[in-house]
């Protein structure tokens, strides 16, 4: 039984009973074929050859890959696409590229599992392989997902350099039997294979029909580092011109003829229902055709979507009543504590992530114990592009133009939600302004298309910032509970770790540190608040609670934070030389100035190291944050410059949500409603950010989340060096440095 | 009817002079390229330029327009086809993510570099603290800033297809 890793209790995606059946999976995943037949139809146009499910090729040689990921600022169809040309021998100008239909064919189901485990554990028997294997796998989850950071390290290892290897096989091939010659005399380069005896050269294109009649190798020779060409270059992103020129076509840019436009109103407590409304004097507005009830919102359709959210405000709504219409983030708080402290007396606690070591013994024997308890807010993704989907339905067909980080999984949650076979939903899909987790799910284009069927007219659903805002699918908030044990030496010996939201990835709340005894468990303490992954998922907590917990252990054992988190990672030599290079590029230990510091954070997320170095100073009682330095460690860079973009942007945003960020609940409703009451980084308050590369031997890593956890932890960090303040509650916001918070420890 | 001209083109809208330019822009002439993202000016997704001067769209009535000259991205680029140089800038950078807020973090940009041909890094704040930018490129933004400020030969020689093969653009 190949390893899928442990499958966690609460599945995001909401595939969990068709994860739950692996032996489905693998029987499913043992069969193979070619599915070029299946796919040329969608895919190929008169005189394009298909080399596999994944390459098509014209007579001219323009090869074009077909990548089954969609772009929402990671850029990786750019990178996907190099991986490919890089193992195809292609040259870099031949080749283009076209997001996947969203079709069956082209699920990605099995990367989306990978999500849901928190690291993807490829089954041996998948690796490597072009179509079928691949294919049928993912096709057993029906999901063609972007996030868990798993485009390059998945679809690109296992795909999309498999399909590149095996069609410069099939080229080579073709070249041989064309010219008589044994296929070890040929050379592949550019776009051409060339024969030196008999000086004979050969374009893809004009050997493309003849390759195609050769059925893919599953398992082609995969180019050692050292013969790369274009992996591990930079090359220009090909959306950028489009992004600059205002050409992009963003969901909400989607334009159907006759359409009209939608504002919505969705019932402010989570749960509660639409009990009764007014519209009488919506309904005498101008260009107003409809109002209609969702059930848990109330929209408006008008001829222009600024005459629809003005009479929105003129729609006199009654929602039902629910248990949770008196919730508030300061009763969850208590909540989450009161259960923690159960969980402590051993009363319902529902799993552990690592119990190693006697931690009694530990705790009874160590001449110092440190307790902490901390804890992170809600946080919404507040993508750029708020919330859209556009809908048309007709004679039985429904389609939805949007921006989706799972378009078949959008598509299937319209079928279901319309009563409709999969096959009557068709997704066009669309560049996303920001996703981070939040287009994961399709409950927007499920309302457009109730709408677009309700009303008979296509339909371009928007939500305000405000909606946006309060109906996000919200990072959780959470509460984790420490106490660490130190000898009289000051050694770390034992590490108690309690806290509730586990979700994915699994592996979020472990240390990489050696600490003998280890007790990291969970307990549940759900509220009525709907969430779902947010860049990083629960790397996001995990990565501010544990390492900055571990900065106030060092502090206890009158130790150098980085010297002591250097001397816990004696077995782990990538880890540690990861950490000793943030150090010697930050200039870890050189003096700073009164009110300045620096803090350290090191994190292992999506298969990728990152350590980062904060400097922080205070002016006026605010924390500046003024240099960023990042050493990051994805295995393999195969996009430098993309892998450098990516920690920039996964540092921000984190930052964001560590300065900032907060979600607040009040009488059962989020209070949270743009950009004043939830802030994020501006160009005034960005710091200079350096990235800093190491290419090590280990398995490619993700890009586009792992740049997140470790900011906080080393901000907070800082602010302890700076200031000698504990910062053990985000957002940093809400602290007043001009006098000292004198927290109580909570015993636990 | 509201008349004005929009990157060079006259342009009459029967539309309710209270409705804000953003909307005229996106859904009566089709502009789609000033982006909605808030709809109370706190993120500058909607920026263009109204009689020179960059302006929050989607809070700028329709009316206010009247009789003006309307820039929007589309209409930076230059007559030949060529971009602008803050656009080209912005390329060789590699400033972009998502996209969506760039339209207006350039117009943005482009008004800062009229009124201050060479901006040191207050004034790069001043000027574009009000876009926001969700993938935090900030550093990458400030960058392409200084470098289409650092050169103005940039203008009209930029060849998009030197990016795309991933060289450096010849500064002269």
């Amino acid at each position: 039984m190949a390893d899928f890793g442990k499958i966690t209790r609460r599945a995001f995606i909401g595939t969990s009973a068709v994860v739950g059946g692996g032996g489905l999976i693998l029987g499913v995943a043992l069969r193979r074929g070619d599915r070029r037949e299946q796919v040329a139809d969608m895919v190929a146009e008169d005189g394009e050859q298909m080399l596999n499910m994944w390459i098509k090729i014209d007579e001219a040689g323009q090869i074009t890959a077909i990548l089954p990921h969609s772009e929402m600022g990671q850029g990786a169809q750019t990178v996907l696409a190099q991986m490919l040309a890089d193992e195809m021998d292609a040259d870099w100008q031949d080749v283009s590229f076209v997001e996947a239909p969203v079709d069956d064919e082209y699920a990605n189901g099995i990367l989306g599992q990978g999500f849901m485990l928190g690291d993807a554990k490829v089954p041996s028997i998948l690796i490597p392989t072009v179509a079928g294997v691949f294919h049928q796998a993912a096709k057993a989850l029906i999901q063609q997902i972007t996030g868990g950071s798993l485009s390059i390290r998945t679809t690109g290892v296992y795909g999309m350099r498999v399909a590149g290897a095996a069609a410069r096989e099939m080229l080579l091939k073709a070249a041989a039997g064309l010219w008589q010659v044994p296929e070890s005399e040929l050379v592949a380069a550019n776009s051409r294979v060339s024969h030196k005896a008999s000086n004979r050269s050969a374009s893809y294109g004009e050997l493309a029909t003849a390759a195609a009649r050769f059925e893919p190798s599953p398992t082609p020779t995969l180019k050692d580092p050292s013969q790369f060409t274009l992996m591990g270059t930079d090359v220009p992103r090909r959306d950028l011109p489009s992004k600059v020129n205002g050409s992009a076509q963003f969901g909400i840019d989607a334009q159907v003829p006759g359409m009209r436009y939608a504002a919505l109103k969705a019932a402010p407590v989570f749960g509660a229902q639409v009990a009764r409304f007014d519209d009488s004097a919506a309904r005498q507005r101008p260009g107003v055709s409809d109002v209609l009830s969702l059930g848990d919102a109330v929209v408006v359709v008008a001829e222009g979507y600024w005459q629809a959210e003005q009479a929105l405000t003129d729609v006199q709504i009654e929602w039902t009543a629910t248990d949770n219409d008196t919730a508030s983030s300061t009763q969850f708080s208590e909540k989450f504590r009161s259960d923690l402290a159960a969980a402590n007396r051993g009363e319902a606690v529902t799993g552990a992530d690592r119990e190693v070591g006697d931690s009694v013994a530990a705790f009874e024997s160590a001449a110092q114990v440190l307790e902490a308890t901390y804890e992170v807010p809600f946080l919404a993704h507040a993508c750029m592009e708020p919330m859209n989907a556009t809908a048309r339905f007709a004679d039985g067909q429904c389609e939805v133009w949007v921006g989706a980080q799972n378009p078949l999984g959008y598509r299937n949650e319209v079928a279901a939600a319309l009563e409709l076979e999969n096959e009557q939903v068709t997704i066009h899909q669309h560049f996303m302004g920001g996703g981070f987790g939040r287009r994961a799910t399709g409950d927007v284009a499920v309302q457009a298309a109730r709408i677009a069927r309700a009303t008979g007219t296509p339909v371009k659903l928007i939500w305000s910032r405000a909606q946006d805002m309060q109906h996000d699918i919200y990072r959780p908030a959470t509460v984790s509970q420490f106490r660490a044990a130190l000898d009289a030496d000051g050694q770390l010996i034992g590490w108690d770790n309690v806290f509730h939201e586990k979700h994915e990835p699994a592996e979020a709340p472990l240390i990489p540190y050696s600490v003998a005894a280890q007790t990291i468990r969970y307990t549940d303490s759900p509220t009525h608040v709907p969430f779902g992954p947010w860049r990083s998922v629960d790397h996001s907590q995990h990565g501010f609670f544990t390492e900055a917990f571990l900065d106030e252990v060092a502090a206890a054992a009158a130790r150098d934070p980085y010297e002591m988190r250097r001397e816990m990672l004696a077995n782990k030599p990538r880890h540690r030389q990861l950490l000793d290079e943030v150090a010697d590029k930050a200039g870890w230990g050189q003096p700073m100035a009164a009110g300045q510091g620096r803090g350290i954070s090191l994190q292992e997320s999506f298969g990728t190291l990152v350590a980062q170095v904060v400097e922080v100073s205070l002016k006026d009682g605010k924390i500046g944050v003024d240099r960023v330095v990042c050493a990051v460690d994805a295995g393999f860079a195969v996009s430098p410059n993309g892998l450098a973009a990516q920690m920039e942007s996964g540092i921000i945003y984190g930052l964001s949500a560590a300065m900032y960020g907060e979600i607040t609940v009040a009488d059962g409703a989020v209070q949270q409603t743009a950009f004043h009451d939830y802030p994020v980084v501006r160009m005034n308050d960005a710091p200079a950010i350096e990235i800093h590369i190491v290419n090590s031997d280990a398995p490619w890593g993700g890009a586009g989340e792992p740049g997140t956890p470790g900011i906080a932890p080393a901000l907070a960090n800082a602010i302890y060096a700076a200031t000698g303040t504990r910062v053990r509650q985000l957002p940093v916001s809400q602290y007043d440095f001009e006098y000292r918070i004198e927290e109580q420890e909570e015993l636990i | 009817m509201i008349t004005m001209t929009v990157n060079g083109e006259e342009q009459s809208l029967d539309v309710d002079p209270n409705m804000p330019l953003l909307w005229a822009l996106r859904e009566n002439l089709a502009l789609t390229g000033t982006k909605f993202g808030c709809g109370l000016a706190q993120c500058g997704a909607c920026t263009v330029h109204l009689n020179g001067t960059p302006i929050r769209s989607c809070v700028t009535p329709v009316v206010a327009a009247q009789g003006g000259a309307v820039t929007t991205i589309e209409g930076l680029g230059n007559a030949d086809g060529t971009m602008h140089p803050v656009q080209a800038a912005w390329l060789v950078e590699q400033a972009p993510q998502c996209g969506y807020c760039q339209s207006g973090q350039i117009m943005s940009a482009v008004a800062l570099l009229e009124q201050n041909p060479n901006p040191d890094d207050a004034a790069i704040n001043a000027a574009m603290s009000g876009n926001i930018c969700r993938c935090g490129m900030y550093g990458r933004i400030r960058k392409a800033i200084k470098r289409a400020a650092s050169d103005q030969a940039m203008v009209g020689i930029y060849d998009p297809s030197k990016v795309s093969q991933g060289e450096e653009v010849d500064h002269g």
